[in-house]
């Protein structure tokens, strides 16, 4: 096993970094939170959500076959199940099981 | 008072569950990239207990591999993990009571355990703190413990796994649909969505992250007024 000292000095400064912006909000809003912090709370939420949706699907080539059509069709089984039985846990393990038959049958 | 226990534990657990496969297989993606990087069993523990942060674990790998500085190592962090302080920020209210367990909560709020938690839902308010910390617990468990499979596989890829990180995609598209049948005003969801997307057009996969934080918290300081004028009549 090869310790290296400068690895762990980089694994220490990306620790103590991310730990730092997990914290900074907390400590700066510790006594009283003002109302633009509170309203951002309420509605980032639902935002965020939408942005990660978009970050999962980031890398899908939609001008090169299959057209990314095997997310698309597995996003859209996704909803309509959520939607029909409101139970996560269904979603997205028929969901994921669709895609993974998707890429390895039809595309 | 242990049955109660019991019960916390296993909705937390049941929570928890769309995780499970997601991180099991990406943490033996991640170790096994480390392995093949150089950096053992051991590395591959400290960084996921420690680090705790995905994607930053993958980019994380790169930096070590390819000999970076620390200074590069912090402005990457920073770069990469900017949308932890939008998560936190929403979270400031709702883990205001929530005693011992604050620090851990903190720490262990990546992606995914934030999809499960920022709805707020929990199966009782008295024990609702206990529950948000078993679900984070879980999930740090489901990590590591992929983490270390993978460093133990080396390089032997489990091929019939292929597609499987869609599990991923999947959970945040079930909680967005489920935020948006739960009601209420739409604006936020649909700024979210169509702020990241117009940013993913215009600066590319690999730089669209933080433009788009800006442009979505832009906006949504911008319909402030009318969101809250909304709110007020619903509620």
């Amino acid at each position: 096993m090869n310790f290296d000292v400068h690895v762990a000095a980089l694994v220490l400064a990306m620790a103590f970094f991310t730990w730092l912006l997990r914290f900074l909000p907390f400590l700066v809003f510790r006594k009283n939170t003002p109302g633009y912090i509170v309203y951002l709370g309420k509605v980032l939420p639902s935002a965020i959500i939408g942005m990660l949706v978009v970050y999962c699907l980031k890398d899908v080539e939609f001008s090169v076959a299959p057209f990314g059509l095997p997310e698309l069709i597995a996003a859209v089984s996704v909803v309509v199940l959520q939607r029909w039985k409101r139970n996560s846990l269904i979603s997205i393990l028929v969901g994921t099981i669709l895609y993974m038959v998707l890429i390895r049958t039809v595309f | 008072m242990k049955n109660q226990s019991a019960f916390v534990l296993k909705q937390a657990f049941y929570k928890s569950l769309p995780v499970l496969a997601g991180y099991i297989i990406l943490g033996i993606g991640f170790g096994i990239l480390l392995r093949n990087a150089g950096y053992g069993l051991l590395w591959a523990f400290a960084m996921s207990s420690f680090i705790y942060a995905g994607s930053m674990q993958y980019v994380g790998v790169g930096l070590i591999a390819g000999g970076a500085s620390v200074v590069t190592a912090i402005l990457t962090t920073i770069m990469v993990n900017a949308r932890h302080l939008f998560y936190s920020i929403s979270m400031i209210e709702r883990y205001k009571d929530t005693g011992k367990y604050k620090p851990y909560l903190i720490f262990s709020l990546t992606d995914e355990t934030y999809s499960l938690l920022c709805d707020g839902k929990v199966p009782e308010e008295a024990s609702g703190s206990r529950y948000r910390f078993f679900v984070a617990f879980f999930n740090q468990c489901y990590w590591v413990t992929g983490s270390v499979i993978g460093s133990f596989l080396g390089s032997v890829l489990p091929f019939s796994t292929e597609g499987i990180e869609f599990s991923m995609t999947a959970l945040f598209i079930a909680s967005f649909t489920e935020q948006w049948l739960s009601g209420g005003n739409h604006i936020p969801a649909l700024t979210g969505f169509l702020c990241s997307l117009l940013c993913l057009v215009l600066f590319g996969p690999e730089q669209f992250l933080i433009p788009a934080m800006l442009l979505i918290t832009l906006v949504l300081t911008a319909v402030q007024s009318r969101i809250r004028m909304d709110r007020e009549g619903t509620e």
